[in-house]
């Protein structure tokens, strides 16, 4: 009788509590979507930065031209003349998303354009995100933790930095699959269902399509499965959890044309296979130990291990000695500087150049992550308290991700996750041991707890729920092995549940401190929101296309790059091929609509030195490169009036690194002044006469009369000077794009100069032939 | 190097070469002649006549006269600018260097004869189109080995000169036998200015100095450096005649007979009828233009001109050119035509076979290599204008369908997968349900 009230009690709160959790879900979707809209708010509703528009032209291309062209899209617009094979050489993943959701949405015959849609998908998949992190966490430790971890996700700055409504890019979608993935996963690996292994494969495809950051989850995945392994956590679970998704997931992915043989040919997955043989072996020597007698099964070990461990060389052997003879040992250039962080530096400027691709600094973590930094280490040792397979996949992701993170400023974005659910389990756990001091001190609720806990706060509910599911879990760990006791599990659940309630009260703290660390969570918890939304408001909402400054005659708004870019677009033909450092490809071919010789997809280095040398070279020499490659325009971007810092002059050095990689007569200690990079009147003369300084400064001095660079600080050094093979055609409002074009040749040559008045412009015909030795095409 | 721009299909191309070379209305053609002296207009006249005869219509002006003018709202009115006037240093109206460079830059033909004693503004034109004088102003071409025998010994200056170019187009067919005169001041070219031809040199014995003073330091011009009459050809195949001496161009010098020193035969006439016609038939562009229309390409088999291609695709292509006789335009044959299949170098560089109708075409498979590609004709031969036609097409790789579905090669991994299918689909069958 007693038994029975208190089951539907108890029946009654799980409902209760589900509800709950059902209607705190939402609200967390609601903010995560809703916190991303300040750049909407703020600016307007625009594609922000770089590659954000490139995959909104993809998109486009892709609503108009149907899957299959954009499969075959060979795209003559870019890369000129190379071309780019586009269908190949991109993640489908968030274009297919969006261009389903519009399709979707127009099918409902609700009529928003291509750019919307773009906008709001990274808004709603941080939703989408948030929500597979409460189901990873409440895995993991129960609901009260998915929950807080939920909350946390929706909020992190790291990650709203790349989801901002408008930043369309891979990561919008990607960090919802990978959590996704990893969710299920986890889940595969508690219920060792088939079903979900086989949707855990899905989610890994759907990943794979989407990012190029699937290599992480092939590789975590695997290094957990040896873990457990050898922690001697080997178990059917774990091998339905692995083998299906190494098997579907690797034919899944080289389904993905961007992926393809790599799949299988590159070291990245490697260690996935490596893992794959390992567990079949170890999965042999349990059967083969159940059915021996243990006499036999030593004799079996023995026989096995010698002969395993030959095979094992010598696959090893063939791998390294096949994989030793590719020059970059089979490690793509990014996977590399993961390994090695001074790899790129050392090697691949075009790498290194990327600003989100060198290591963060300290401040960044508490910028990106704030109060979570110091939760995580809590969450660590809530892990340990039990250990399960699940808690230490969460160890395990977290270690390798913050090593990431300390390579790449990217791949905080994949920290955040990580972090986001450490902390939630550590806010939980904390809570929950506070909440259950006070519960158990407060006067008059000792006798019948289990009742009262609903009344006394909802985190209490929250808080005990996830006890009871945590009890329950491991309850369930025990028992799992033996197939038949699960069906019984929940008439096991309260036995464990009243014994453990008489263990915990011994964890039982002082009622006053538990009251004061509670508020103090709060409060940290309420620091933890007001930095987030100021990241989202102040710091991370700007589109970058348009810039804004406060100053003491109020706001300025910079938005030159579309002013260019529309320049461009209604001024010139439109078969004409824009020149400009490859930061500026995308937003040209998809605002401007012409043709550029490279842009921010990196895939030809030699491409991108031949531009970064003719920014580097002399005007004549730089003229005759861009006029072998039939470019019409040249754009720079100048921020020297307005005090614009990320200026093609800043970048400069850079182009000078690539360019001087693959054309060595350009080399980088010419254009430095005893090792500083100066343009004042100490720089070198190979600087001042470089294309670069000449079309970043050129009529620069009739601004104020001075020529005072507001970026550098610091007067030009050469002021006067006039441009002979390119002509100024327009220069945005504040001077922060200027478009330049190539002058023809000249109709006639002239003779030899007589006169001194035209001796400055004589031999422009042995000028030639010397310069002609320069031109990389020839 | 000196690739063009701008791709030009030759439909666009043609209003361009309307504006200034105008072969459409020949008859029409004007020519303003400045001279320093109207008495220039009948001690010239065997050349103004046989201008005349060809259909142009000369307007003589003195080159100081006020009302002259080369346009006026924004029309060129002329099509061809005479200048025998060596000595000015003004001319009269609104022409002056820069008036005169536009005129020629926006495709204008131009004759310029100078004198000993030239004008530092006829020197400075020749000098903007690639042309230098000596710069002793009194200099006179001298050579005492092969000068035109005359009545009286003179000083040499007077000489004859059978060095010309060797080029059909330039000089016509017909070989000019006798040599020519020529007295005035002698020119060099930069060897490495590609626009600007010699046409008549002088023999290695001449030597550019001023003959009445004496030869105190070496002459700064000496031997077949010199040139007598040089013509350029600008980028908008604009061309420009210069000779040093505008003697050469008179009825005098026409008319008399040449014997050239050393040489036993004399000729009746000089050769100097002969080649200033036909010179200037070639600067007024009577010789040696070419057009070339109606570029096209298709896929072998099919008509219409595709908007991309696919690697390994075979294509034909073809092109008309034609060649101004002066009165139409008649089928140029030749046999060195080419084209080029060209992505930041030639992948495919092939011969164009005519029918002798004016058509060129050839047939050839696109490489396999994906990219834009532009089909480029770059013709330059001497005399000739230069055809430089390129026209954008891309290359795209195959299509996700375009493979063979299955592949002869792989039937044992076909075999191989579908066995492995069944056997593990009965191999379960009877594992579940054989006890």
């Amino acid at each position: 009788m007693a038994a029975s009230e208190t089951s539907n009690g108890t029946a009654l709160r799980y409902a209760f509590g589900n509800v709950l959790s059902f209607f705190i879900l939402l609200l967390i979707g609601v903010l995560a979507f809703s916190i991303r809209l300040f750049s909407v708010i703020k600016y307007e509703s625009v594609i922000h930065e770089f590659d954000p528009y490139f995959n909104y032209r993809v998109t486009q291309y892709l609503t108009k031209n149907g899957i299959y062209d954009f499969w075959n899209w060979f795209d003559d617009r870019t890369w000129y003349p190379l071309g780019r094979v586009i269908g190949g050489t991109v993640y489908p993943g968030l274009t297919l998303t969006a261009g389903t959701l519009y399709w979707i949405l127009n099918s409902l015959n609700i009529p928003l354009s291509v750019e919307t849609v773009c906008v709001f998908t990274a808004p709603i998949f941080s939703a989408f995100a948030s929500w597979a992190t409460y189901l990873l966490t409440k895995e993991v430790k129960g609901a009260g933790a998915g929950l807080t971890a939920a909350v946390l996700l929706a909020m992190v700055p790291s990650y709203i930095s790349r989801s901002v409504a408008g930043s369309y890019d891979n990561e919008a979608v990607a960090i919802f699959a990978l959590i996704f993935t990893f969710f299920l996963y986890i889940k595969t690996l508690n219920t060792g269902s088939l079903f979900y292994a086989t949707l855990n494969a899905i989610a890994y495809f759907y990943m794979v399509c989407s990012w190029g950051g699937y290599t992480f989850i092939i590789n975590l995945i695997p290094m957990h499965v040896l873990l457990c392994i050898v922690t001697g956590r080997y178990s059917s679970r774990l091998y339905i959890a692995y083998a299906p998704l190494v098997v579907l997931g690797t034919l899944l992915a080289s389904l993905v044309p961007v992926v393809g043989f790599n799949a299988v040919l590159t070291s990245e997955h490697f260690g996935s296979f490596l893992v794959f043989i390992i567990i079949h072996v170890v999965a042999l020597v349990y059967y083969i130990k159940g059915i021996l007698s243990p006499k036999m099964f030593k004799v079996a070990v023995t026989l096995v291990l010698s002969i395993g461990l030959v095979v094992c060389c010598a696959v090893i052997a063939v791998l390294v000695a096949l994989v030793a003879s590719s020059p970059t040992k089979g490690w793509s250039g990014r996977s590399l500087s993961l390994l090695d962080p001074t790899y790129a530096s050392k090697y691949i400027p075009i790498i290194a150049s990327v600003s989100e691709h060198q290591p963060p600094t300290w401040p960044s973590y508490f910028m990106d992550i704030n109060v979570l930094a110091f939760l995580v280490p809590a969450g660590i040792i809530a892990c340990f308290s039990p250990l399960s397979d699940a808690s230490s996949f969460v160890v395990l992701y977290i270690v390798t991700s913050v090593y990431f993170s300390g390579v790449m400023v990217r791949l905080m974005l994949v920290l955040a996750p990580a972090a986001c659910i450490m902390s939630g389990i550590a806010l939980s756990a904390s809570f929950d041991v506070f909440t259950r001091s006070i519960k158990f001190q407060l006067p008059g609720v000792k006798g019948n707890s289990q009742v009262d806990a609903g009344d006394t706060s909802s985190e209490g509910v929250v808080a005990q729920n996830e006890v009871a599911k945590t009890d329950k879990n491991e309850e369930a760990l025990k028992e799992r092995p033996s197939k038949k006791n699960r069906k019984k599990e929940k008439e096991h659940v309260e036995k464990p549940f009243v014994k453990a309630q008489i263990k915990k009260r011994l964890l039982v703290l002082p009622f006053e401190a538990s009251i004061i660390a509670i508020l103090l969570l709060i409060l940290l918890g309420a620091f933890y929101v007001v930095h987030s939304v100021w990241a989202a408001a102040e710091a991370y909402s700007a589109p970058s296309i348009v810039l804004t400054s406060y100053s003491h005659d109020g706001l300025h708004v910079f938005d030159d790059f579309r002013e260019a870019y529309s320049w461009l677009s209604h001024n010139t033909e439109v078969d004409d091929k824009v020149a400009s450092w490859w930061d500026y490809g995308y937003q040209t071919t998809a605002m401007a609509n012409r043709t550029v010789i490279v842009d921010n997809n990196t895939w030809n280095n030699t491409h991108i030195a031949t531009v970064g040398t003719a920014m580097s070279s002399p005007e004549k020499a730089a003229w005759e490169i861009f006029d072998s490659l039939d470019v019409k325009y040249v754009l720079v971007v100048f921020g020297g009036l307005v005090g614009y810092p990320s200026d093609d002059i800043n970048k400069f050095l850079w182009m000078v690194r690539i360019g001087g990689g693959v054309f060595p007569h350009i080399k980088e200690p010419d254009y430095l002044r005893d090792g500083q990079y100066r343009i004042d009147s100490q720089a070198t003369p190979t600087m001042l006469n470089c294309l670069m300084y000449k079309l970043s400064y050129y009529r620069f001095v009739e601004t104020d009369g001075k020529a005072f660079d507001r970026v550098r600080r610091t007067e030009i050094g050469k002021k006067h000077f006039k441009l002979t093979h390119f002509e100024e055609v327009f220069t945005t409002h504040h001077w922060m794009v200027r478009i330049y074009k190539l002058k023809p040749q000249k109709n006639r040559i002239r003779g030899k100069a007589k006169k001194s008045r035209s001796k400055a412009s004589s031999t422009t015909s042995t000028k030639r032939s010397e310069t002609q030795r320069k031109n990389p095409w020839h | 190097m000196s690739k063009l721009l701008i791709f030009l299909t030759l439909i666009p191309l043609l209003p361009i070469l309307t504006t200034s070379f105008s072969p459409e209305n020949p008859s029409s053609r004007r020519v303003l002649v400045l001279l320093d002296d109207l008495a220039l207009k009948s001690s010239h006249s065997v050349f103004f006549n046989s201008l005349q005869s060809r259909g142009f219509d000369l307007d003589f002006k003195l080159a100081d006269d006020p009302k002259i003018g080369l346009h006026r709202y924004g029309q060129y009115l002329y099509d061809a600018l005479i200048l025998f006037c060596p000595t000015t240093e003004r001319f009269g109206g609104s022409i002056d260097l820069a008036a005169i460079l536009d005129f020629v830059d926006s495709g204008h033909d131009l004759i310029i004869a100078a004198d000993s004693n030239a004008s530092d503004l006829i020197r400075e034109i020749a000098t903007e189109s690639g042309v230098d004088f000596d710069e002793d102003p009194a200099a006179l071409v001298i050579d005492h080995i092969s000068y035109a025998v005359s009545n009286t010994e003179g000083d040499h200056t007077l000489i004859a000169s059978d060095e010309y170019i060797k080029s059909d187009v330039i000089l016509g067919s017909k070989k000019i036998e006798a040599p020519v005169l020529f007295q005035g001041i002698g020119h060099s070219l930069n060897p490495s200015n590609s626009l600007v031809l010699k046409v008549l040199s002088a023999s290695p014995s001449a030597y550019s100095s001023n003959p009445k003073s004496k030869l105190s330091n070496p002459p700064s011009l000496t031997g077949s450096a010199i040139s007598l009459v040089s013509i350029v050809q600008a980028r908008n195949n604009a061309r420009i005649l210069i000779s040093g001496s505008l003697s050469m161009f008179s009825n005098r010098f026409f008319r008399s007979e040449v014997q050239k020193a050393g040489s036993p035969t004399k000729h009746e006439k000089s050769g100097n009828e002969q080649f200033l016609t036909e010179l200037s038939k070639w600067v007024f562009h009577e010789r040696g233009h070419l057009k070339a229309m109606n570029v096209r390409h298709h896929k072998a088999g099919e008509a219409d001109e595709p908007t991309i291609y696919r690697v390994n695709d075979d294509l034909e292509y073809s092109v008309e050119i034609y060649e101004w006789s002066g009165t139409s335009w008649e089928p140029y044959v030749a046999d060195d035509v080419q084209v080029q299949f060209y992505m930041m170098s030639p992948y495919v560089l092939k011969n164009l076979s005519t029918d002798k109708k004016g058509s060129y075409f050839t047939a050839f498979k696109v490489p396999d290599v994906y990219g834009v590609f532009q089909f480029k004709v770059e013709y330059r031969r001497l005399g000739y204008t230069s055809l430089s036609l390129s026209k954008q097409i891309p290359v795209r790789p195959f299509k996700h369908n375009e493979y063979e579905r299955f592949i002869p090669a792989a039937y044992p991994y076909y075999g191989a997968a579908f066995s492995m299918m069944t056997g593990f689909f009965i191999f379960t069958a009877v594992h579940l349900y054989s006890k």
